[in-house]
């Protein structure tokens, strides 16, 4: 067999859902508890499907509070977890999170987001940015949120996800949507690049025959100083996370008077656009957060000035946009153009709103 | 002189945070005996609840970790699942295991996982202050129903082990008390059993133990001893659930 035949066996057509559950598998993820919830179902029953054959656990949970608290269970042993959801389902998620980030404790956690608040609907929407890029739940705490925008980077960054939550010992969310969980693409099933740190150590975990000493794992600290001693711990893995695990994607940003900004499926709709007007001769370039946080600040922040107009376009009634505004700090003007309750923008609106600002 | 009874060394010697007459002590007692009496140190892991005994791991000499108030049980089905070779225990209160957690302790007996549950039943909330809790007796006065319980109010207390005897998964449940030297011993038996089901991959065991909370029964330890043998284990008699 050639190396391009070889390749060629890795390169399957999949849809979003399958892809991350490939990835996780392809990662070490060992365990996943799941509930059903559109439109992320097809994730969980490929979980089902394919974990029993990898050596690992799948469980159908009896609600997503249970999910995320068998995954805590699962990880509080060391092993690779995982468990997805969608929006509503995410809220119900957010207790448990906020106890595996006070545990410090690696998870991934996938969301694909649906229209809300409340039930909302069943179609794509990008409404749970502040959720789950300020914490989510109670208490101090940041949870890594990694935007994928297309199949091979549902691949990727699920795959990555696993490596973040272990070497920074952190819950790690995988922000997608209805449409990249649907949408079926070309994907090399082999992660296209790795975190370059990979093997961790894990001697903090319970049930280790060499552990000497019996191990607790709690997030109740009750003395005087000793909880905001945990919180300046977290601050500092937070602060180093800063440092170096921003993602984003540029285009043209140095010789531009239009800077769109937009993440996940937004994205693909806003790089036609670019490439559209830019065929037209407008000077016009993209940023695109991959890290919603860590955000790309500095990068935002460098591309501002007085001659430039950031335009931020997202499914939601203007989310991102305030960290971009905040990025920003005024030395460009920000505009803000969005769809939400599960209605995607279209090129058309997109190009009409540009116009609209020249 | 002769020494007829010494501690378990499982047991540690922490300040007792706990009230006097309180009967968590004896519990963590018991089942620091049984663990070494089994010989199962190494393969313990016990999941530490939200309530009086969250601190329990501060007096055991065993991995231990807490989980979110409602979710031992599903917290201990990730381990057992992942690791069928560790002895799994919960240890859980009344609010913890039959109203926050209900779902996650009736679907975790259902499923039949290979798990031991301690269920401390004292009739109320006791870290938070003596609120009523949904094992408190009808009549009995709690800090969030001061006129005592009232069943067109608050509705019955729930008899969960019962509840739960019902479910296929479910090998072992017995209720037992722990207010004279004669109860302790059967909990004792009890909790053994519980742990030795597990070890034989039986399903899920529970021993739901009745347990004195002075404090917020507003009474002495000694009228507490004595109001569960004389009021309690009336409405709630002690004894095997389910066997199987
Ligand atoms: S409040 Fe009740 S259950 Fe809690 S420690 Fe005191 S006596 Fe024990």
């Amino acid at each position: 067999m050639t190396k391009n035949n070889q390749k060629d066996k890795n390169r399957v057509l999949m849809v979003g859902n399958h892809i991350i559950g490939q990835a996780a598998i392809e990662a070490g993820c060992k365990f996943y508890a799941g509930y059903p919830i559109t439109p992320q179902n097809e994730l969980t029953a490929y979980m089902a499907d394919n974990m029993p054959e990898a050596g690992g656990v799948f469980i159908q949970a009896e609600s997503e509070l249970a999910a995320i608290s068998m995954i805590f269970g699962a990880s509080v042993i060391g092993e690779r977890v995982m468990t997805s959801s969608s929006s509503p389902g995410i809220s119900l998620k957010q207790e448990g999170i906020s106890y595996l980030a006070a545990c410090k404790l690696p998870a991934v956690i996938v969301n694909m987001q649906r229209g809300g608040p409340g039930l909302g609907n069943i179609s794509p929407a990008q409404s749970d940015y502040f959720q789950a890029t300020k914490g989510g739940g109670h208490g101090d705490y940041h949870t890594v949120v990694l935007a994928p925008n297309g199949s091979q980077e549902l691949f990727d960054l699920t795959y990555l996800a696993f490596d973040l939550a272990d070497i920074y010992r952190t819950p790690v969310l995988v922000l997608g949507d209805g449409v990249l969980g649907q949408m079926a693409e070309p994907v090399t099933l082999k992660p296209s690049f790795k975190h370059e740190k990979t093997k961790v150590d894990k001697s903090w975990a319970l049930a280790q025959t060499k552990n000497k000493e019996p191990k607790v794992v709690k997030s109740l600290f009750l003395e005087y100083g000793a909880l905001e001693n945990l919180n300046k711990e977290l601050k500092k893995t937070y602060d180093i996370i800063e440092s170096n695990e921003v993602r984003a994607e540029t285009f043209y940003i140095d010789d531009c008077e239009i800077i769109l900004v937009a993440f996940g499926a937004t994205s693909r709709i806003c790089k036609k656009v670019m490439m559209t007007l830019r065929n037209e001769g407008l000077k016009i370039g993209m940023i695109r957060p991959i890290t919603l946080w860590p955000f790309p600040k500095k990068i935002i922040s460098d591309a501002a000035h007085k001659k430039v107009k950031f335009l931020v376009v997202e499914m939601n009634m203007g989310q991102m946009v305030e960290d971009v505004r905040m990025a920003v700090f005024g030395k460009s003007e920000v505009h803000f153009y969005g769809r939400t309750a599960g209605i995607i923008p279209s090129e058309k609106e997109i190009i009409k709103k540009i116009r609209s600002l020249s | 002189m002769k020494k007829i009874f010494k501690k378990s060394p499982l047991l540690l010697d922490p300040v007792t945070h706990y009230c006097p007459g309180c009967g968590h002590g004896i519990v963590h007692r018991l089942v620091c005996e049984v663990i070494e009496e089994l010989n199962i140190t190494e393969k313990v892991l016990a999941i530490a609840p939200v309530g009086c005994a969250v601190l329990a791991y501060d007096y055991w000499d065993f991995d231990t970790t807490e989980a979110a108030h409602g979710r031992p049980l599903a917290v201990a089905t990730g381990i057992k699942r992942m690791r069928p070779d560790l002895i799994v225990f919960t240890y859980q209160g009344d609010g913890d295991l039959a109203a926050i957690g209900t779902a996650e302790t009736v679907h975790a007996a259902n499923r039949g996982e290979d798990l031991t549950c301690i269920f401390v039943n004292n009739g109320v909330y006791g870290m938070t202050g003596g609120q009523m809790a949904p094992t408190t007796l009808l009549g009995q006065r709690t800090t969030t129903c001061k006129s005592g319980r009232d069943k067109k109010r608050d509705g019955y207390p729930l008899k969960i082990s019962e509840m739960l005897a019902v479910l296929d998964g479910v090998c072992y449940i017995e209720r037992t008390a722990v207010n004279k030297p004669k109860n302790v011993i059967l909990t004792k038996k009890a909790i053994k059993r519980a742990f030795v089901n597990q070890i034989e991959g039986k399903g899920f065991s529970m021993v739901e133990i009745i347990s004195q909370c002075p404090t917020y029964w507003a009474l002495t330890p000694e009228e507490a001893v004595d109001k569960i043998e004389n009021e309690i284990i009336k409405e709630t008699p002690l004894g095997v659930i389910k066997d199987v």
